[in-house]
């Protein structure tokens, strides 16, 4: 099954990664030292090539400072740290139906801590009205957060206007990135993003466990966790200087060297050349199911600019049961069920029953996407 | 033990700092090199800048322009 399995799970990770990224992994696992905690070659090595990544990430971002570059394990924990480190109990926050449940349940749980949490509705087929985001703006108002692509729908949300919008009022603007990074240019300056989460497995093309933060200089974030630093030892504070600030213990160096190298290969293959080909992809496929009788297609076609995802359903059928027989009579990987974005279910009116999510990587082939169209339009026969 | 000399020393408030120095100085082609904090200094992060003390205001201006803000400016025997 392994050698012909048609891999469309790309949203949830890339499994495809560049071999770049796997010699550098491998080659990091016997040569790399804890970084920042010696001065012998092998520590040295790993705190050069830590923060040659920050200086890259800097730069695909668009940030103003490497030192504002913040390592995490995934969007989740940049997410957590981003919601738990900057309110305070009395804040106003606004978020949206759209988001993750690494955006919702932080909030939730800061909600029984005395913040005031607002979420802007979705429309039917998955986008937002930047004017309803406006209108739920309050006085004491601390926060937006937002996702900048949909996990579930694949809509693409431009943070520039809620961005502009959030800083003309003083509003720090959090963006979950996990969708988009690495596949969308993001400029951090220029968007108004003050926190930018994202993960460094999926459209970065690193291993997991990577990921990270973008803090805008300047603004001050309480630190989930303390501990070992390199730095100040005799302290009985952690350290407050950024990135130091938000990375206490021994970072995932070996990992940090393959997002080095992915991002190397992102800037070598282009951001837009890849986006570009994972977009054909969806394309082709949505252009193949979506006049077949019976297939739903959610989200919004209407513009071109969409991450590569199309969910769909099949009639009433269970998602899971599509998936499975997806999977055991094609040999195409994709996923069903609730996509841990519950309110964007409740929008789509897909609680129940769950959707399939084919996502394409710039890897796949023509001929794997006439697979799936071929499954689906059998599957709908049926 | 070779012998001490009279050295500048930079400490900083983090490794990604000391590393931020040791490559824009590589860069510029000043001279100096990463060491280990030395004993008698009480720094923050564990890596130092040590450099010529002839170099000091060229390194002063390096790390102006870069906006590395460094923790003390010692001179001592390394």
């Amino acid at each position: 099954m392994e050698s012909t399995m048609i891999y469309m799970d790309n949203a949830a990770t890339t499994m495809h990664k560049p071999k770049e990224v796997i010699d550098a992994v491998v080659a990091a696992m016997s040569s790399m030292g804890n970084a920042g905690r010696g001065v012998n070659e092998a520590s040295l090595s790993a705190s050069r090539l830590i923060y040659d990544t920050r200086e890259k990430l800097c730069r695909l971002f668009g940030a103003e400072d490497p030192r504002q570059i913040v390592f995490t394990a995934n969007s989740t924990e940049s997410l957590n740290i981003a919601i738990k480190g900057i309110l305070n109990p009395g804040d106003h926050v606004i978020a949206t139906m759209l988001e993750h449940n690494s955006v919702l349940r932080p909030l939730y749980e800061m909600e029984k801590k005395g913040i005031r949490l607002t979420i802007v509705k979705s429309n039917p087929e998955g986008t937002l009205d930047l004017a309803d985001i406006e209108n739920a703006i309050a006085p004491d108002t601390k926060m937006i957060v937002c996702t900048n692509g949909s996990n579930l729908t694949g809509n693409y949300i431009d943070p520039e206007p809620i961005g502009t919008l959030a800083r003309e009022k003083g509003i720090v603007f959090v963006v979950d990135a996990s969708q988009t990074a690495g596949v969308f240019p993001i400029d951090v300056q220029k968007m108004k993003i003050d926190v930018l989460c994202f993960t460094g497995h999926k459209g970065m093309l690193g291993p997991q466990g990577t990921g990270g933060m973008y803090v805008r200089k300047g603004l001050s974030v309480r630190p989930l966790l303390s501990g070992g630093s390199g730095v100040q030892t005799y302290s009985k504070t952690h350290p407050t200087e950024m990135p130091t600030a938000l990375e206490a213990g021994t970072l995932n160096g070996h990992g940090i060297a393959g997002l080095h190298a992915a991002v190397e290969y992102l800037e070598k293959t282009g951001v837009d050349t890849i986006r570009a080909r994972e977009q054909d992809l969806m394309w082709r496929f949505y252009e193949g199911v979506k006049e077949i009788p019976g297939v739903k297609v959610y989200g919004d076609f209407s513009t071109k600019n969409r991450c590569a995802i199309v969910t769909l359903n099949i009639g009433d059928y269970d998602s899971s049961e599509v998936s499975d027989e997806l999977l055991t009579e094609y040999g195409i990987s994709t996923r069903s069920g609730g996509h841990c974005a519950p309110l964007m279910h409740e929008a789509l009116g897909t609680v129940e029953q769950g959707a399939v999510r084919f996502s394409f990587s710039h890897y796949n082939t023509e001929e794997e996407v006439d697979t799936a169209i071929r499954a689906i339009r059998e599957l709908a026969e049926e | 033990m070779r012998k001490k000399e009279l050295k500048l020393v930079v400490t900083f408030h983090t490794t990604a700092d000391a590393m931020a120095m040791e490559k824009f100085c590589k860069e510029q082609e000043t001279p100096g090199r990463i060491i280990p904090v030395p004993r008698e200094i009480s720094a923050g992060c564990g890596l130092a800048w040590c450099a010529p003390l002839e170099d000091r205001e060229k390194i002063a201006a390096v790390m102006k322009e870069t906006g590395i803000e460094e923790e003390a400016m010692h001179e001592c025997m390394v």
